[in-house]
Parts: structure tokens; sequence; C-alpha cells
């Protein structure tokens, strides 16, 4: 079979999308995501034949259904599995796996950790709008402690899980977090994530509009953004407010919210390392949580230099095989053979 | 080999067992006692008996291991119904294992370890080798083993420890004796393991086995030693084989058949674990192995290789089954190639983890939600695992559909001498890759085996989305209710076709008569045997051996029709009888046996002479 590419024609946002009608609730956040992934896509200088899209089961994982690429959606929080037999099957695809709160951090967290620490070259888009949607409304494993939903009318009791923690606690080597009101982040988040050899795990806060509106526009609406959104920016201090005249400063091991008008010096705050080797940074990144703390957006942890599993998999392979490829007929026969003569 | 050098007596076969402490090494001697009467030309069935704990407290019953093997100069099906010599290393393999001893036939004992605490352990109030009707029940010779074993190693450097650990190998060079062995195959065994890491220890375990090989020779009561012949067999080239050994190389060989890699994904589980460990050590071979995280991991990750155009494998037991089970349905809604392999285990649940049964065969049919008809085969016997593996891998890929599997602990672990296939006469494996000059449409179907054609991702032009909600031809999501009903008529239907492919049945003994007995797995060489035995004393009995559980042959029904009675032993309560119930109309009678054990020929001998009468 061929597998090369027609002549290099430059790709379109149009060329990923799909005849299918999309079919998620007006106003949903995923059109958003949708939207920034279809330009992302065509920008990064891949063969359309080359991406995977695969997704478990939940209204995020529609997704492959909308997009003009191969796909595979496949069951419930296992879409983490179906992705990495198809990198280890063919290293040369890049594969997007598009996951939920409930797909990826309840029925499927097991999978997922497992897929972070592998660290198998792909992209996980994980769309975080804390409740279940295509089962019409119960609370999900990162909906907030108290929250009522259908299935919890006096308030949920579970503490939620902090899906950059959890990547972070995999030993995820990309992590990162945007949100489905600010396209050129995501797009920006998602070419980050693709650059990068490894696990990318991507959060984004991604709005249900039916089901648990406006969850996230404490953060990220456009009156708050300002105040309760801290842009990472790799060698940047860490700096927020609309006057950029707030920042965050270590204080032992905690951080702390510091006034720069107040007298501390720009030189005083910490400045965005993402690619860290210890984790002890990104889980402060990741523990800094709305109302406390503004809320961290971008990449939070870029760790190169870890080998991917379908590499050293299919390295042990060619190193068996650097002597030639075994003889089929010698391993049946053994070597403990004995002749029966006519 | 060492030359015999008194009288023999000839026998057509024999049955020996090897029993003791699960630290004893009583597989390691079966496996070698295995590998010498191969090499003698014998033919040879082996049943390996083992617990479930890895060790359990010494010298106690829940750690009795035992290692049965039947070799004959005539074909040999089973490892036999009953021992004709009995090894046992301690009283608590004694007191498991002495009733299957038959009154008269040899009994080896390690009478060192017949100490009070070890006949406590074993629940003995006193030593029976002190009780004279015992002692003229059995052939009995008591050996020494422990001290016998430290003096022919007085001049090693081994601790004294370690001297008596080698008297496993003592006692084998004994048996090798009685039954004329040759000793050169278990020489290159210690050399090719030993030899180079720790030489000593390959130095004490050869002085050991040939020690006891010599000392059968200055032994008055081992003077009745018996010669068994080889077996008249096919010319060619032959080896020992085990039933997973065969799976891993039908599914190496498959895979070069269908020139698509191999990619297997499992996770490690009592029987199939050397399924998995096997297949990781050929990576030479280009196969791509991965260890899962979970039962349910290993089955995604084979069904997203397959979508990528791999020859996707995964292999369990009847607790991973039921993990696979909602990925199966996946597979088989989105019609992709695949081998799940199970090789059963007593169940429900961790029920008998290291005994035999054939209790999943409904559950490879009907585990699935939804209408979702499988290829099912099983295999017969060990080396039977390299044909079916191959064969499974035919229907999933002609057929772009997953496949089951089915093997049991019996046939897994249990060995047999096979004749080596040559790889260029085995058959080409066809795939229906898609064209990257065509329209592609996801559904449309060969006209003949109903099969879709598949398009790998990365090949031009074929973008397109497959997954679990129901689709049109053209692979879009359909809610239309009349497009289910057809698409679910035509999975079913494809894999009925599959039975156009099969070969006819093969009948033991005549194609009409007074009882039918209808097998399928590994009871094959037990119920062979018993058909064989009473064909030749002239009764009205035949039988079949089924290798397709789904579909069934197309002649089978008829088959029965031409039969007074039909009988189907199983290794469970009636689940292939309740299929063929159902399908036939015919008033089968179902025999079944849950005792994680294999039939004797015995038993099922007298069940079908009851229905012969």
């Amino acid at each position: 079979m061929s597998t090369t590419s027609k002549e290099e024609t430059a790709l379109t946002k149009k060329d990923f999308a799909t005849s299918n009608d999309v079919r998620w609730c007006p106003g949903c956040g995923d059109y958003a995501i949708l939207n920034a992934v279809q330009r992302t896509l065509p920008e990064l200088g891949i063969p359309r034949e080359q991406f995977v899209v695969v997704s478990g089961i939940g209204c995020s994982s529609r997704f492959p259904y909308y997009m003009n690429t191969y796909g595979f959606h496949t069951i419930h929080g296992r879409a983490p599995t179906v992705a990495t037999g198809v990198k280890v099957a063919n290293p040369d695809l890049s594969v997007w796996m598009i996951t939920g709160d409930g797909d990826g951090l309840s029925i499927g967290a097991n999978h997922l950790l497992h897929l972070l620490r592998r660290n198998l070259d792909m992209n996980v888009l994980l769309f975080n709008n804390r409740i279940y949607g295509l089962t019409k409304g119960q609370y999900s494993p990162t909906s907030e402690t108290g929250k009522k939903t259908k299935s919890t009318p006096l308030g949920s009791v579970d503490h939620p899980i902090n899906p950059l923690l959890f990547a972070l606690g995999s030993e995820a080597t990309f992590v990162a977090r945007t949100s489905d009101t600010d396209m050129k982040h995501m797009v920006e988040t998602f070419k980050a994530a693709q650059a990068h050899k490894g696990t990318s795990f991507v959060e984004v806060f991604q709005n249900c509009v039916i089901f648990n509106d406006k969850t996230f526009a404490p953060v990220t609406s456009r009156e708050s953004k300002e105040d309760q959104v801290l842009v990472l920016e790799e060698g940047k201090p860490l700096v927020f407010g609309a006057e950029k005249n707030k920042g965050i400063r270590l204080n032992g091991l905690e951080p702390e919210v510091v006034s720069i008008v107040d007298g501390v010096a720009k030189e005083d705050l910490l400045v965005h390392q993402p690619k860290n080797s210890n984790l002890a940074y990104a889980n402060i990144l990741a523990q800094m949580t709305f109302p406390s703390f503004p809320t961290p957006m971008g990449v939070i942890r870029q760790s190169e230099g870890r080998e991917t599993y379908e590499d050293g998999l299919i390295d042990q392979v060619k190193q068996a095989q650097s002597k030639g490829e075994g003889n089929l007929q010698e391993l049946l026969i053994g070597s403990n053979s004995w002749v029966v003569e006519g | 080999m060492i030359q015999p050098n008194d009288s023999f007596e000839e026998i057509e076969s024999a049955v020996v067992r090897f029993a003791g402490d699960s630290g004893d090494g009583m597989q390691t001697v079966g496996e070698r006692f295995t590998d010498s009467s191969a090499f003698a030309g014998n033919d040879i069935a082996t049943l390996p008996d083992f617990p479930a704990e890895i060790r359990a407290p010494t010298g106690t019953l829940a750690g009795v291991s035992g290692f049965q093997l039947q070799f004959g100069s005539r074909r040999i099906l089973t490892p036999g119904d009953a021992p004709d010599a009995l090894v046992v290393m301690n009283p608590a393999a004694l007191k498991s294992n002495i009733d299957d001893l038959p009154e008269g036939g040899m009994l080896v004992v390690n009478v060192d370890s017949f100490k009070k605490m070890n006949l406590t352990k074993a629940g003995y109030d006193a030593n029976p080798l002190e009780d004279e009707g015992f002692r003229k029940k059995y052939h009995l010779i008591e050996l020494d083993l422990t001290g016998l074993t430290k003096e022919a190693l007085a001049e090693t450097s081994l601790k004294p420890s370690d001297k008596a650990r080698c008297k496993n190998f003592f006692a084998l060079g004994f048996m090798y004796f009685v039954y004329g062995r040759p000793l050169e195959p278990t020489l290159k065994f210690f050399d090719d393991k030993w030899a180079k890491k720790l030489p000593e220890l390959a130095e004490a375990n050869s002085l050991a086995l040939k020690a006891g090989y010599n000392l059968g020779d200055t032994f008055e009561t081992a003077r009745n030693r018996y010669q068994v012949s080889k077996v008249a067999a096919q010319p060619g080239v032959y080896r020992k084989i085990s039933g997973n050994e065969a799976i891993v190389y039908g599914l190496v060989a498959a895979s070069k058949k269908a020139n698509r890699d191999l990619l297997f994904s499992g996770y490690p589980i009592t029987p199939a674990s050397p399924v998995l460990e096997g297949l990781s050590q050929l990576k030479k071979y280009g196969v791509k192995c991965v260890q899962a995280e979970d039962e349910i991991a290993a089955m995604g990750v084979a069904l997203g290789a397959s979508f990528a155009g791999d020859l996707s494998v995964t292999a369990t037991s009847g607790p991973g089954m039921c993990l696979k089970s909602e990925f199966i349905g996946l597979a088989s809604i989105t019609e992709l190639p695949l081998i799940i392999c199970n090789v059963q285990r007593g169940g429900p649940s961790t029920g008998l983890p290291t005994k035999t049964e054939q209790s999943d065969l409904l559950q490879a049919l009907f585990s699935r939600h939804g209408d979702c008809p499988l290829p099912v085969l099983a295999a017969h016997s060990p080396s039977d695992c390299f044909d079916c593996a191959m064969d499974a891998v035919r229907i999933a890929i002609t057929y772009m559909t997953p496949v089951v599997l089915l093997s049991d602990l019996y046939v897994a672990n249990g060995s047999e001498p096979w004749r080596v296939p040559n790889i260029v006469d085995l058959p080409e494996i066809e795939n229906s890759f898609a064209s990257e000059d065509e329209e592609y449409v996801i559904y449309r179907r060969d006209p003949e085996t109903l099969a879709r054609t598949q398009a790998i991702p990365g090949q031009v032009g074929l973008e397109h989305r497959i997954g679990g909600l129901e689709k049109g031809e053209d692979g879009g999501v359909s809610y239309d209710p009349e497009n289910h009903e057809e698409m679910t008529k035509l999975r079913a239907e494809k894999v009925d076709v599959i039975s156009k492919s099969f070969k006819p049945l093969d009948i033991r003994g005549e194609s009409e008569g007074d009882l039918l007995v209808i097998g399928w797995g590994g009871t094959y060489g037990a119920i062979s045997s018993a058909v064989g035995n009473l064909i030749e004393e002239g009764f009205s009995v035949s039988s079949v051996h089924l290798r397709h559980l789904n579909p069934l042959h197309d002649d089978l029904g008829e088959l029965m029709g031409r039969f007074k009675k039909v009988i189907v032993p199983e290794l469970n309560l009636g689940q292939l009888a309740l299929i063929l119930r159902a399908k036939y109309l015919i008033d089968v009678i179902s025999y079944g046996k849950v005792q994680g054990k294999p039939f004797k020929v015995s038993e099922l001998t007298e069940k079908f002479l009851e229905h012969l009468n």
C-alpha cells in the first residue's frame, strides 16, 4: 500500500471539516475547541492522512466524527489504550486523543495514568466541564465538593480531582491548560503540545451550556480574566492583573500573591520555568486555584529527554534484528528436534 | 545413550508420575523425562499439575506438585488414566497421589523425608511405609534420595543444602534406568542452562542423574526394566511442543503469511502468561509486545493496532475475557481483524486457576451485549494450537472480524511431539486493504465473504471514522431502524458464511450408527482413545471433534441425525450440548465433569457403554 502524500498543497481549516452535521448543543464550548483544532492541524506541516483522532465516550468524544482525518470513536474511558495501539503499530502517525473529565479521569483514569507514564508521543486534549453532559447532568470527578446535580441533590461529598496534579503525579512530560474562551491561546497551546516529543496533556476549560453553564466564568469571563488568569510565558516572571501589578512570590514552599506596587521587586517573583526537571514548581502552579490564586494558563511543565514508549519498543525490535531477521523455520524446529527417516 | 546390559520387558506404553513439594523440581524432571522419551522416538502426552500457590508451606498437601506423562510405541493421545510408576518425594505427595496408583504399581519413595514432622503435616498418624499391607500392595522401592545424592556429590564444592536439592535428578536418573531412557537430552539441558553461568551446578546435576541411573544397575528391586520402542511416525523433523508454545509459533507464522506485523498485547494471567512471555522473546522475528496495565487495555491496544494495520492478538483466561467483553463488541461493530485467545481454567471468578476446565464456551459465544456473534475455534491438543492459531488469523483477516480462539490449561501446559511444518507449505493469508485509487466506502462488502475492505491510517485520501455507534454503509453514523437491523444481520451472516471455508468433518468410525460422540477442545485425546477402543471391540460408535464452535459445520446436523444417540462429553455442565440442542432440536445427552481434571479414558468408556447396551 502506498503511504506517500499527494503533491504538497497547503492544507486549510476547511480540509479538516467533515460533511457531518455537528451535533453539540448550541453554545457548547466544544465548537470553539473543534475550531481551534481545525485551525491548528493545517499549520503543523503534517499530511492529513497522518492524523488519527481517537476518543472515548461522552460529548467531547464525538469529536472524531467532525474531523476529516482518520478517526476512532471507541468506548468509555478506553481511548488511551486504542491510541497506544495505533501509535505502536505506526509511530509516524500524529495521534490526537480527545477525552473529557468523566471519560479521562473517572472510568478511564487508570489508562490515562499509564499513557502518561509511558510517554507515547501523542496529544491528549481533556475537555473539562466538571459535569456529565451526555448522560444529562450528574456530577463528575472534577465537580466541586457540595455540587448539587441530579445524582447529588444534597450536594456531592467527593473531593474533586485536579487534572493537572493527576498528570503531574503520573510524571507526564508535557502538562498544559487552556480555555475554550481563548481561541488564540488554544491554538498556541495545541501547537506546543504537538511540538513536544512525548505525551502532551492539555486540560481545556470547556463550558457546558446546558448542565453546568458558566462554571469557569469566575476565572475566564471577559470581566474576570485579567485578574484571575495567570498567563504563563517561559522565562518571564509570574505577573497578572489588568495593570500587570500583581505577581506570585515563593514564601518558603508556599506561593503568595504580592502586589508589585507595594515595593516588591520583579526580581523577587517566581520566573516561569516549565523545563524544570523537578516536579515541585509545576505542582505549585497546578495547586494555584480560584479564588485564592489566579488560575495558570499555558504550559505548566515541559520535560525533554525521556524516551517515548514506542521508540523504546521499536528500538528493541530493531536491536534484536540488527544482525538480520530471525529465521522462522529454525525457530519452529528449535534446539531439541529429531528426525524420523522415511 | 547408555546401553542396557540386562533384559527388558517390551511394553507398548507406560505412565509415570512424579510428585513432590512445589520446590522439589517435579515439573522440571517431568519435562526432562518427556524430552528424553521424545528423543527415544516415543509418542508422548503430558499432564503437569501444580497448585496455585507458588510455594505453599513445605511438606503440606497444599504444596504438592505433580507431573504425569504417558509414552509409547503406539499413538499416545492422553497422559494416561493412572500411573504405572509413581515417584513421591515426601509423605504429602504420597498421600495425595497414592489412590491413583493401581495395586502392584511401582512406587518409588524418598524415604528420608518420611519423618514424624512431615508425616504429621501430611496427616499421617503412622508411617504408611511401616504397614505390612501397604508394603505388599505395591512394588515398593525405598531410596534415601537425600543421602544418596549427597554421597554422589561428595567431591563437589556445593554446600550440603544445595547438594540435597539435586535429589530430583537422582530420582530421574533412577527412573531413566527403569525405562531405559537416554541421558543425552538431559545432560544437554544442564549444559545449555548452567554450563556458562553455574558450571558447578551443571556438573552436580549431571553427577546426580548418572548416580541415580547407576544405582538402578546395582539395585536388586529395580531388576524389572522396561523397553518402549519407537512409534511409527510420518517421516519428518519433530520436536516437543506445548499448547502455549504452539500458539506463539502459530501466530508468528500467520503474521508472516499475512504480511502484517504481529502486535501482541496482554496482561499476565494463569494459564495464558506463557503466550505473553513467549512472544516477548521473539523481537528478532519482528514481534511487538505490549504488557498493558490491565485486561481491558490489552484488548484496546490490540484493537488500536488492528485499526493501524497490524495483526493484533491478545491472550487471557476467563476472568480477563469478562473484562474484555465491551471492547470485543467494539471490534465486532467496527469489523476489525483481531485474535482473542482464551486459555480456559476452572471458573467462575478466580475458581481453580491452575486446573483445567472448558467452561467458557458460552462466554466465548455470547458474552457481548447486543446481537454480536463471533467466530469461535478451539484447539484439541498442544500441536493443534499451531494450526488453530493460523486458522484463527485466516478467518480474522479474510472476514474482517475478531475471532475467539479457545485453548485450555490441559492443552496449554501439556506437550506432545509435533511434526514441524515447512513454512513455505503453509497457506498464504490474503488481506483486503483498500486502494487509494478507488472511492473508499467503509462498509461495502465482498459478495462472498461479506468482509469490508480496510483502509489504514497513512493511506492518502482514505481518511475515515469508525466507532461504536451504528453506521450506514458509507460509514456515517446512522440511527435509522432499518439500517441497524440490516447491519446486525449482515454482521451475523458474515460469521455464518465462514463455514463454507471449512474442510469436511473428520469422523472417527462409521458415519452412521448407534452412538455419536461429539467433543471439542482438550477432551480430544480421551474421547478418541475411548471411541477407538470401543470400535475395535465391535461397538457401533463414532466420534467427531469440533474445531469450529461458531459457525458450526454445515454437515453436523445431518451427521447427528444418522445416529440413534448423540452424547457430548465436556469439562463443563453441558455448554456445547445446550447449543446443539438449540440449533438442531436433537435430544443430545450431556456428560459433564468439573473437577479441574481431564476425562479419564475409562470413565468415558464406561459412560459410552451405558448408552450402547
